[in-house]
């Protein structure tokens, strides 16, 4: 009896994988049924369903990349300090002495390359027409998703805390205060007011929900900081849930039922 | 040097030997090709005058050859001259710059994008050939190399954060080809009554191996290229934030370069918050607008053409181009700055565009806007904004609410009976809003246009 089938037969293995090696037909259906991670998948799949030129890959990368950018990302919040005083010099230690330092690379290129598999799974989405019934309301899901890639790319951008991160947020936020009726400088903001008193003001409009000051300040590095790393990624996973959920519920990747 | 303006020296060693391994890579992936097309694509007749012989074949093998030992030779010269950058020859020449960077002017930009968008829908037989596909990579490749002999270009394109949109570019258009390569295959198959690709070979298979396999190689895969990726270039880090140094051009992050674009034709209002929200909504409503049952779950492009090249249009030269052009070819206060154009902060560019009101009032009636005495009653102010705006008003509602009806009875008639008038409104308004960019465009190329309604005490400008 070799050392391998030693540990396979042992009760500690049997008690994690609850089944035999996936190496015959019966126990490759076992597995998928029986593993918490595979379970995600079907025990069969249609071929084309998973046929690399037809699939692109993309939304499975898309969900890898969350995945490393979680652990990249905890990682860096080890290190990383989110004030003024901490925010520019920790990153600058992540690239100058701090060991495992790339994970700020890996964390930046992933995010970079997150965005652009979001856009190509829905291009493929798209093209193959698998938005059409029963699926309309997971592609809706994946629109919110999509919003969700692009604000956690946006609000990550501002944590490093040098002149391409505040400049950046004060291009992309500076739009906020022009929305209608509830930025300062928006059409209809001025009919917001009671008894002359007005109620939208760079104190009280959009941009200041978002940025917590009237421009980029240590507040708003706060406020990005929590939405980057805790408020958003709870919705996306909520979300990535239902939207995996809703694949199996409506019959796979495409094709009518 | 050629110049006496030369600000930078357009070549060093590093470049030239980087160039050098570029092109070590080209040779072998065309030496590659040569040994495919020996397989695949037969003989042609080549008529030399008699040298080999009358009519002589020769296999198209030779040709992908002779280009492979081409760049082989390229290769070695780069590699081997890297001595003195000053003297090296293969540059982009002056010549074909001109010509380029008048083509990327902005009006030639967005003009050339849809054309060749057209183009690809038409021609989309031709182009996703193999040959053809693989003819377009080397063509796009050796533009960028040549183009990266060029100190400008290799400011803007070699920046670490525009590496990614570079790379996007090349995926973009690789999925673009793959789709209409599988569709014209499908289209044909229909054609000729042959089952579709995707019903072909679709038994059911299990799940362990062929999908989790299949899975854990992606995963292998992309993790060692964001290893790799991250070891040869450093994540960007400029100097601390200060709030009182702002960089020119200040851009947002790369992605919604697209939407800064737009700030060109519409105010802020308009671009970076009713646009971008129309786009979402839009985004979600397709499902629900899309009344066709064809087409779900293979590769098709004659069974949904209106909904294929409407979603093209929005995604390439809308969406896709114009982050190219907010990324690569706007520099300081956003002005227009040609691919091998230095970066000049004091580069003027004129301004003197007209609005609606304007063209109304002093040039049609020859008298001056409309204004209202000063101290007079918030009513008498509001009616007279409205009098000097009129036609504008008048034109953004005919636009929103004449012309979908008017569509819904001519262009849009099968439409309409089919999707029902509420379906039909947000298709037809989604359709104006996503068309109102392009109209905006053009109309400020030809007629200098500014502002449709322009009343900037409301800050409502369209």
């Amino acid at each position: 009896m070799s050392v391998g089938d030693y540990i396979r037969g042992s009760q500690i293995w049997k008690s994690i994988f609850r089944h035999p090696a996936p190496v015959d037909r019966r126990n490759r259906i076992v597995v998928m049924l029986t593993n918490f991670f595979l379970h995600l998948h079907p025990v069969s799949i249609k071929q084309q369903g998973i046929a690399l030129s037809y699939t692109w890959c993309m939304g499975g990368i898309t969900f890898f990349l969350f995945l490393v950018e979680t652990i990249t990302g905890v990682l860096l919040m080890f290190y990383y300090r989110p004030t003024l005083q901490f925010a520019f010099n920790d990153i600058l230690a992540l690239r100058d002495v701090t060991t495992l330092g790339i994970m700020r690379e890996v964390h930046r290129w992933g995010a970079h390359a997150m965005v652009i598999t979001v856009w190509l799974h829905m291009y493929r989405v798209f093209l193959t027409g698998s938005y059409k019934p029963p699926r309309e309301f997971n592609w809706v899901i994946g629109v919110l998703l999509l919003v969700l890639t692009l604000l956690l790319s946006f609000t990550g951008y501002l944590l490093p805390w040098d002149q391409l991160a505040i400049w950046a947020i004060t291009v992309g936020s500076n739009m906020a205060r022009a929305t209608p009726f509830l930025g300062y400088e928006g059409p209809g903001a001025q009919l917001l007011n009671i008894g002359g008193f007005d109620l939208i003001t760079s104190g009280s409009d959009a941009r200041f929900l978002l940025l917590g000051g009237r421009f980029v300040s240590e507040a708003t590095l706060n406020r990005f900081y929590i939405l980057h790393c805790v408020a958003i990624p709870l919705v996306v996973s909520l979300l990535i849930a239902i939207h995996f959920w809703r694949v199996r519920k409506d019959g796979g990747i495409s094709q009518p039922l | 040097m050629e110049s006496h303006l030369q600000h930078n020296p357009d070549l060093t060693s590093s470049v030239i030997f980087g160039l050098g391994l570029v092109y070590m890579v080209l040779f072998v992936m065309n030496a590659a090709w040569v040994r495919r097309s020996y397989a695949v694509d037969g003989n042609f007749r080549l008529n030399l005058g008699g040298l080999l012989g009358k009519g002589q074949e020769v296999p198209v093998a030779a040709i992908w050859a002779f280009y492979a030992f081409m760049l082989l030779m390229i290769s070695i010269a780069h590699l081997t001259g890297t001595g003195s950058p000053q003297s090296f020859l293969l540059r982009m020449p002056e010549w074909m710059k001109q010509p380029i960077n008048w083509l990327s002017d902005p009006r030639w930009f967005f003009i050339g994008s849809t054309a060749v968008f057209i183009a690809m829908i038409v021609l989309r037989s031709v182009w996703t050939t193999a040959t053809a596909g693989w003819v377009l990579l080397n063509i796009s490749l050796l533009f960028m190399a040549f183009s990266i002999t060029d100190y400008d270009f290799r400011q803007i394109v070699g920046k670490p954060d525009n590496v990614p949109i570079v790379a996007m570019l090349y995926i973009v258009g690789f999925f673009t080809w793959l789709y209409f390569r599988k569709s014209v295959d499908n289209d044909k198959r229909r054609a000729e009554g042959r089952p579709l690709f995707e019903q072909e070979k679709n038994e059911k298979v299990l799940t362990w191996p062929d999908l989790v396999y299949t899975e854990l190689i992606c995963m292998i895969v992309v993790t060692a290229v964001l290893i790799a990726w991250g070891i040869v270039l450093q994540a960007p880090l400029e100097e601390p934030a200060s709030a009182a140094k702002t960089p020119n051009p200040s851009k947002a992050p790369w992605y919604f370069l697209g939407l800064q674009e737009m700030l060109v034709y519409f105010d802020p209002w308009m671009a970076g918050v009713v646009l971008p929200s129309v786009i979402l909504v839009g985004l979600m409503a397709i499902p629900y607008i899309d009344f066709n049952k064809l087409g779900n779950g293979y590769y098709t492009f004659n069974e949904r053409k209106f909904a294929i090249s409407t979603f093209l249009f929005g995604f390439l030269p809308l969406w896709v181009a114009m982050i190219v052009l907010g990324t690569f070819l706007r520099g300081p206060n956003w002005n227009f700055f040609s691919p091998y154009e230095y970066w000049d902060v004091h580069k003027l560019e004129l301004l003197n565009n007209v609005n609606v009101s304007e063209w109304f009032w002093l040039n049609l009636m020859n008298q001056q806007l409309p204004v209202a005495a000063a101290g007079s009653s918030p009513l008498t102010q509001i009616l007279t904004i409205l009098l000097r705006e009129w036609l504008g008003l008048v034109l953004v509602v005919a636009y929103l609410f004449v012309l979908p009806p008017i569509m819904a009875a001519t262009v849009f008639r099968k439409f309409f009976t089919k999707m029902g008038f509420l379906r039909y409104m947000v298709l037809a308004n989604l359709m104006l809003m996503m068309m109102s960019l392009p109209i905006k465009m053009v109309l400020r190329w030809v007629v200098r246009l500014k502002y449709i309604v322009a009343i900037p005490e409301w800050f409502f400008n369209i």
